[in-house]
């Protein structure tokens, strides 16, 4: 059996005497996708927050793994207008960041070409590679994902996923993803964790989806058009990387309005 | 007179010189507002310096330090809106500054040159602070560049890798309450604020990365410091606003003009 990279033993959290987690059990392997669902409110940030250690428990305990080492991915990126800041200048804030890696993650993660545009200028999906790569660059065995495809349309959010799972498979690290789309994102997860509070069911995508809770929470798959039923699709040839990079890349640096050299339709 | 000017002119150099990064990390983080507070209790600084006898610049930075401590406590509690909480420490401390040095009977203080600066009133003991200071300033500013950037940038993503986003958070704010100490002599608490953001402002324009921006900054302040002695000296101005002066129209200058950004 793989490693146990983190551990929630009955995690709870009451602030102002409001119940945010309440008896949290979870689990993360190496090696694993987990994928945290809960409808708004539900306390998957704060579930988030609290592996991160950003926020304390105020009971239960957390085991993590001694050789623990997280990638964090945040929901947004905010960067003050005001601070000029390049993609490269971006990522080489990691701490401890090894430089010669930051253009083959990049590449990894399919913006290789926007090694030098300003952050400010990027796209959605854009954006969400770059912090993408920045995890990465942390050297992680475990990806904290915090809804990694928001802002992105489906396209991107496909490719997105896909490449997570890549990623996964290349690395051996386990990743745990905040998400609300439930169709897309089951399809590369090994395990749901549904909570609201507290954990309402967990497992196999199939065994969630069939929940009396998560029908309760979301409804039942199939008997809504904007829920499709989840398939594993193994025949499934994909490009993560995706392949339109514009030969024009060398015009990224301007950051002119007027330029879209360096716009990657992901 | 030239040799009068010449330390003018090197003491508000140094000055500058640490004012435009450090600048930088102030528009960068929206704390204009809080290095005006801290400026503001400066002059408290400056009257309890002379009530206990002790150096006043040692004053400024210590009440500029505490000062910032009671400002983050008190944030953390949430007990006002922060704009509202800065509103008030800023003026109460500058008022009971006021207030304090009014009962200095035995001292004369010439409080015009506290609010707005005297630079040709600057000693050579001033200078050997503000270059020693400014030395500091600069010394931990290239030390720890990259986890105040990076705390700048996204405080929760630096916390979770790994930088200790508490203390340097601290260290920014002493290295705001040490310019203020080493620039209050040259354009005083009411301008000490505009020294830094300005010139930081200015180079935005012109700069693409953090280090030339701080950089750009930095130069500025100086041009502005040169532009406003030789103002000062040519048509007999107060010295500190035409330095702030020549800083405002150096960003007008920058952002009328077509000016293409360094890459």
């Amino acid at each position: 059996m793989s490693k146990q990279l983190v551990a929630f033993d009955k995690i709870g959290i009451t602030f102002n005497d409001r119940v945010l987690l309440n008896n949290i059990d979870m689990a993360i392997n190496e090696g694993e996708i987990v994928t945290l669902i809960g409808p708004n409110g539900s306390g998957k940030s704060t579930l988030i927050r609290t592996l991160l250690g950003l926020q304390e428990a105020t009971s239960g305990q957390l085991f993590r793994h001694k050789t623990l080492r997280i990638g964090y991915m945040p929901q947004k990126l905010h960067i003050d207008p005001t601070l000029p800041l390049t993609v490269k200048h971006f990522l080489a804030l990691v701490r401890g960041v090894d430089k010669a890696q930051i253009l083959p993650t990049l590449e990894k993660v399919g913006i290789a070409h926007l090694l030098n545009s300003q952050v400010h200028v990027l796209s959605g999906g854009e954006t969400q590679r770059v912090l993408l790569a920045r995890a990465l660059l942390n050297k992680p065995n475990l990806l904290v994902l915090d809804e990694p495809v928001q802002g992105v349309d489906v396209n991107g959010q496909v490719e997105l996923y896909n490449l997570i799972e890549s990623i996964r498979n290349e690395l051996g690290c386990g990743v745990l993803m905040v998400s609300h789309d439930l169709h897309l994102v089951m399809a590369k997860t090994d395990t749901v964790v549904c909570i609201n509070q507290h954990v309402c069911c967990s497992g196999s995508p199939q065994h969630v989806t069939k929940h009396p809770e998560y029908q309760a929470l979301f409804g039942v798959p199939g008997a809504d058009e904007s829920i499709a039923i989840y398939a594993h699709q193994h025949d499934h040839v994909h490009d993560e990387h995706g392949d339109v990079l514009s030969a024009n890349d060398k015009a990224s640096n301007n950051t002119a309005p007027s330029s879209h050299a360096n716009c990657h339709h992901a | 007179m030239l040799d009068l000017l010449f330390r003018a002119l090197i003491g508000g150099l140094g000055v500058a010189a640490v004012a435009g990064p450090l600048g930088a990390f102030v528009v960068w983080r929206r704390m204009a507002y809080f290095g005006d507070t801290l400026a503001h209790s400066a002059l408290l600084g400056v009257a309890l310096g002379f009530l206990f006898d002790i150096n006043l610049n040692l004053a400024i930075i210590v009440l500029c330090v505490g000062l910032a401590l009671v400002l983050v406590t008190l944030q953390k509690k949430h007990i006002i809106a922060t704009d509202t909480l800065l509103g008030i420490l800023a003026h109460s401390s500058l008022s009971l500054g006021l207030v304090a040095v009014s009962f200095l009977d035995n001292i004369r203080i010439d409080l015009m040159a506290y609010l707005f600066g005297d630079l040709l009133a600057i000693s050579q003991t001033d200078v050997y602070w503000i270059y020693g200071g400014g030395l500091a300033v600069i010394a931990l500013l290239i030390a720890f560049w990259k986890p105040l950037l990076a705390m700048t940038v996204n405080e929760e993503l630096a916390k979770v890798e790994g930088y200790p986003v508490e203390a340097i958070r601290l260290l920014l704010m002493l290295l705001v309450a040490l310019v203020i100490a080493v620039a209050m002599k040259i354009v005083g608490v009411l301008l000490i604020t505009s020294l830094m953001i300005i010139p930081a402002a200015t180079a935005r324009k012109l700069s693409n990365t953090p280090v030339q921006m701080a950089s750009i900054a930095s130069m500025l302040g100086c041009l502005s410091v040169c532009g406003g002695l030789w103002a000062s000296y040519q048509w007999d101005t107060p010295t500190g606003p035409s330095v702030v002066v020549c800083a405002a129209f150096l960003f007008l200058f920058a952002y009328t003009l077509p000016f293409k950004r360094l890459s």
